[in-house]
């Protein structure tokens, strides 16, 4: 019997993604410039983080035409964001064919309370978490991917490097943990007992956890894969850089070699100038969208 | 013992590992031309074929990927891997790698929410125990000239096929725990480095 959308299909599509970097873009000729850059998927947006930033109101999911126009214009995957609980936006998205959602704190979250349950999809979703109670809440709500959520559009890679690095100590001291002592951990983190259960047993996270959330550069994609990422997402990065085919292309590389530091250097000269970037601190409590979902 | 190297340069990487270390054979990534040398035999993995082979062709590793094969020496290659070995690719002027004589369809079995797993028949796997295949935005092989045998089909479609040294599928076995295939290839990588060492003996 033909079963669609089983874990296996939804989770091992991300596991294909791993050691590639994912691009946003807002229309046709971006996704080519994307794929043919080595992308292994694009995230087809209205407008990228950095942009939505300037714009304020809210940010919604795509025009269905521009997530038509993407999927028509390349062969490599296509994702698109949802607002965080927007039963409908991700419903649309996946009629349209869209073959990965993010529930994304990007986009204005369109319910306070609730995340989508993502088992109920057939196509797979992506979430962003800060630490291990989000990533195993979302995992627990059906989530087949995660990322780090970063601060988006910022150009600054402060806040994926302190997620990425959390969840990672998080795990560790899972994994470290006997079994008598995971409901607690579980009660402190938020975390359902079964999916830390899970992580003590095979060692690591069930599914694939890419970086994402300030990449501006070759080195910062670097720099998350040495941290441990899978793969990295680069919004605002490419398109808001002087030269998007070569840096592009350049993110791509360092990601594959991130340890290669002579190929980086090579990679990382005369790229022209990367996207302005945000401090932190002068964001607003209001303007932080890592602080989006619960 | 054989090695086995994986071609790593995006995808499925660890789970190939996994299932090759269960049987029984040691691993190796391939990240670089010169590091397939030291190995008996290739793995070319899941994952999105355009990315590979733009990374291939970054590090020149294309020609020395060609030679490999030339030489004799094993290659399994799942889902992107079986496209990159095909000789030819519907809709594309040339394939890739073309060492499989083999007409595929990016693909074929439609986008993500198309993706399925199904129990299937693939022959020559020990015992009668049905292998689950993983689907994920699978291509199909359409044909396949006179040298190449088939392994499995669904609905019709060849999802598996041999060609001498050359195995393939369209499929994800590292994605499962049914090591088969995966015994399968290293079981085709033992015999081959016995034939060469009988020979230089």
């Amino acid at each position: 019997m033909v079963q669609t959308g089983t874990d296996r299909v939804k989770r091992g599509m991300a596991e294909m993604q791993k050691g590639g970097v994912i691009m946003d873009v807002v229309n046709a000729e971006q996704a080519k410039i994307a794929e043919e850059a080595g992308a292994v998927a694009v995230m087809a947006l209205e407008r990228v983080p950095a942009d939505i930033r300037a714009a304020g109101g809210v940010a919604r999911m795509a025009d269905p035409t521009i997530v038509e126009e993407v999927i028509n214009a390349v062969s490599i995957p296509v994702m698109a964001k949802a607002r965080i609980g927007h039963i409908v936006e991700a419903r649309v998205l996946e009629a349209l064919g869209a073959d990965y959602i993010d529930e994304s704190e990007v986009l204005t979250p369109a319910d306070e309370v609730y995340h989508l349950n993502k088992r109920d999809f057939t196509v797979p979703f992506v979430c962003g978490a800060r630490d291990l109670g989000e990533a195993t809440r979302r995992i627990g709500e059906g989530a087949s991917m995660l990322r780090t959520k970063g601060e988006p559009g910022t150009g600054n890679i402060v806040e994926a490097v302190r997620h990425m690095r959390l969840i990672q100590a998080q795990v560790k001291k899972v994994v470290g943990m006997s079994e008598d002592e995971l409901m607690t951990e579980a009660k402190n983190l938020g975390a359902p007992y079964e999916i830390l259960l899970q992580i003590k047993r095979e060692g690591r996270l069930p599914v694939v956890n890419f970086a994402a959330g300030g990449v501006a550069s070759p080195a910062d994609a670097a720099l998350m894969m040495e941290l441990g990422a899978d793969g990295v997402f680069v919004g605002s990065g490419i398109f808001k850089s002087d030269n998007p085919e070569k840096f592009a292309r350049a993110i791509v590389e360092a990601t594959t070699h991130y340890q290669d530091y002579d190929l980086i250097a090579k990679l990382s000269k005369g790229l022209g100038t990367a996207m302005k970037g945000v401090e932190i601190s002068s964001l607003q409590p209001s303007e932080r969208m890592q602080d989006r979902g619960w | 013992m054989v090695t086995v190297g994986i071609l790593a340069l995006q995808g499925a990487v660890r789970e190939h590992a996994c299932s090759l270390e269960a049987s029984g054979a040691e691993v190796k990534l391939i990240k670089r031309v010169e590091e397939l040398e030291d190995i008996d035999a290739l793995v070319v993995p899941g994952g999105e074929s355009t990315t590979m082979r733009r990374l291939i062709d970054k590090y020149e590793m294309f020609g020395p990927l060609q030679e490999f094969a030339k030489s004799g020496k094993p290659m399994f290659g799942t889902c992107a891997g079986l496209i990159l070995m095909a000789k030819e690719i519907i809709g594309q002027e040339h394939g890739h790698l073309e060492v499989m004589d083999i007409k595929v369809h990016r693909n074929g079995f439609g986008r993500q929410r198309e993706s399925f797993e199904i129990p299937l028949n693939v022959d020559g796997m020990e015992g009668d125990e049905d292998y689950i295949g993983v689907f994920i935005r699978a291509p199909y092989i359409e044909s396949v000239g006179p040298d190449v045998k088939v392994l499995a089909t669904f609905q019709d479609k060849i999802v598996a096929a041999q060609q001498g040294r050359f195995l393939c599928c369209a499929f994800h076995p590292e994605l499962t725990d049914d090591h088969r295939m995966h015994g399968y290839f290293v079981k085709m990588a033992e015999e081959f480095k016995n034939e060469l060492h009988n020979v230089s003996k």
